[in-house]
């Protein structure tokens, strides 16, 4: 098996593997919704690549992370909308 | 920033080739990536998931030049006269001012808008298999897998490997051209398109042609799409659903050096030049054509930039063969045009703003629709958007402003002279 770390999504500690992107961390978490869009609509993750930006959350203090571009690193605080 | 020759912008294949090339013939070479690892989408995640052996060949010999290699590096922008790029990264924003450029910039996927495209599960082909490599759980997961070219296969044939419940393959593309395509292939190189076919049919996924998605169900979250074949319209039920049209050229840095551009792609001389004599370009940026083409125009671009022009030469009998499987590869799935008539008019055609079809049909170029719906002004900067509007009403983006990228406001406020304390 491999190494897993802990996260938090939403305030929820989260078992993950180590190495994965927080945009499958944030799936393995049970959530599908990452972003509200300036309509109100809920959107997810849809690029994979960096690109789109539909995948964005807050990571610690940092605003508007492109979760498929990061690594999940122990302790991280992941907030979707 | 250490000092540099010559500049590579992309760590797919296109740019570890000509980043290999170019310092095996003497140049200093950096070598920037938006991504966490090297390898472009294709290879993406590098070493630790790649273990095809022309990936693993690349990527050992790109060791060499890896240490001069900056991940998770936007580039911000660009100038020419001189050479200037302005780069971030996490923590950090740089100034790099090579002697040559090599934009290797790849491409990205071209969404088409259809209703509910815009619904949590849909996803892109190849965005479904880079979440699913970078830990997403697909095991037991129903996945419709639609669109059009040969990723269809490969990322059908990956997602069933690893457990998904692969339901069927919609390709737009008419079973006559993909016929002729298939004929075609038995004289060229490639066997992507046998070996991808034969392993569908053993792993019992549908390969359906003249088929695509029409529209996508679900209340917040994808529940089923509705597919449109050639004798019937039905509904699947899925958790995913992998849509996307193929490739779109990613050119926006090489407009903003002001590179001249053929058509979508950036046009490039026999030696990968562009218009700009010390900027060169090579891979998806100059022409969609897949890793064979990508690699061997990367190699060229590599030597030549380095000034080993005779070695560069030797490398165009091998990328004329790789273009010729490109332009049939690229002729038999050319687009249909009923996919233009996806979309409704409350359709969002630009996701980051929310902009509707029938807002983009009252205006009449991707300018004024910027300046009037806000489309393509979100953070994407048109990225998604801007693609889809060349096929639905044949609008380029005309006008590349910095930063093409959304960046920090201390990045683009950068004072050079303090580069040495923001550094540490």
């Amino acid at each position: 098996m491999h190494e897993t770390i802990e996260i938090f999504v939403n305030g929820r500690a989260v078992r993950v593997a180590a190495g994965m992107s927080v945009a499958a961390a944030v799936f393995v978490a049970g959530e599908h919704i990452f972003r509200t869009s300036v309509t109100g609509e809920p959107r997810a993750a849809l690029c994979g690549m960096g690109i789109c930006f539909e995948c964005r959350v807050t990571i610690d203090d940092q605003h508007h992370a492109r979760s498929c571009q990061i690594v999940v690193k122990p302790g991280i605080k992941v907030q979707t909308s | 920033m250490m000092g540099c020759d010559i500049a590579v912008i992309g760590a797919g294949p296109a740019g570890m080739a000509a980043a290999v090339r170019a310092q095996e013939s003497g140049a200093r070479v950096a070598v920037l990536d938006d991504n966490p690892t090297a390898g472009g989408q294709i290879w993406r995640g590098g070493e630790r998931t790649q273990t095809g052996a022309l990936a693993r060949r690349w990527l050992e010999k790109f060791k060499s030049v890896d240490q001069f290699a900056i991940t998770n590096c936007s580039v911000v922008s660009a100038e020419v006269d001189p050479l200037k790029l302005l780069l971030e990264t996490s923590d950090r924003t740089e100034i790099v001012r090579p002697q040559k450029i090599v934009l290797a910039t790849g491409a990205r996927e071209m969404f088409l808008p259809f209703p509910g495209w815009t619904l949590p599960g849909v996803m892109g082909v190849g965005g479904l298999q880079a979440i699913a490599k970078s830990g997403l759980p697909i095991e037991g997961k129903k996945i419709v897998v639609a669109g059009s070219g040969p990723l269809l296969l490969a990322v059908a044939a990956h997602l069933k490997r690893h457990g998904a419940q692969v339901k069927l393959i919609a390709e737009q593309a008419s079973r006559g051209a993909l016929a002729g395509f298939a004929l075609q292939l038995l004289r060229s190189p490639g066997k992507l398109f046998q070996a991808g076919g034969l392993q569908l049919s053993l792993m019992g996924i549908p390969y359906l042609q003249d088929c695509w998605v029409t529209e996508a169900h679900g209340d917040g979250q994808l529940k089923s799409v509705t597919l449109r074949g050639a004798s019937k319209t039905w509904t699947e039920e899925c958790d995913y659903a992998a849509v996307a049209y193929g490739l779109y050229p990613n050119t926006e840095l090489a407009a903003l050096l002001g590179c001249k551009m053929f058509g979508a792609v950036v046009a490039v001389n026999e030696l990968q030049r562009t218009s700009i004599s010390n900027v060169y370009c090579a891979g998806e940026s100059s022409g969609i054509g897949g890793v064979d083409l990508a690699l061997v125009e990367g190699e060229i671009a590599g030597y030549a930039a380095a000034g080993q022009e005779p070695a560069a030469r030797k490398l165009f009998g091998a990328r004329k063969r790789a273009q010729a499987f490109a332009n049939a590869l690229n002729s038999a799935f050319a687009l249909r045009s009923e996919l233009r008539t996806l979309p409704r008019p409350e359709t969002f055609v630009c996701r980051c703003e929310d902009v509707t079809f029938k807002r983009l049909q009252s205006v009449s170029s991707f300018r004024a629709a910027k300046l009037h719906t806000r489309c393509g002004m979100g953070p994407c900067q048109g990225k998604v958007c801007g693609p889809a509007a060349d096929f639905l009403v044949g609008w380029r983006t005309e006008s590349i402003r910095p930063p093409v990228f959304p960046a920090r406001l201390g990045t683009l406020t950068f004072d050079e002279t303090e580069q040495q304390d923001i550094a540490k």
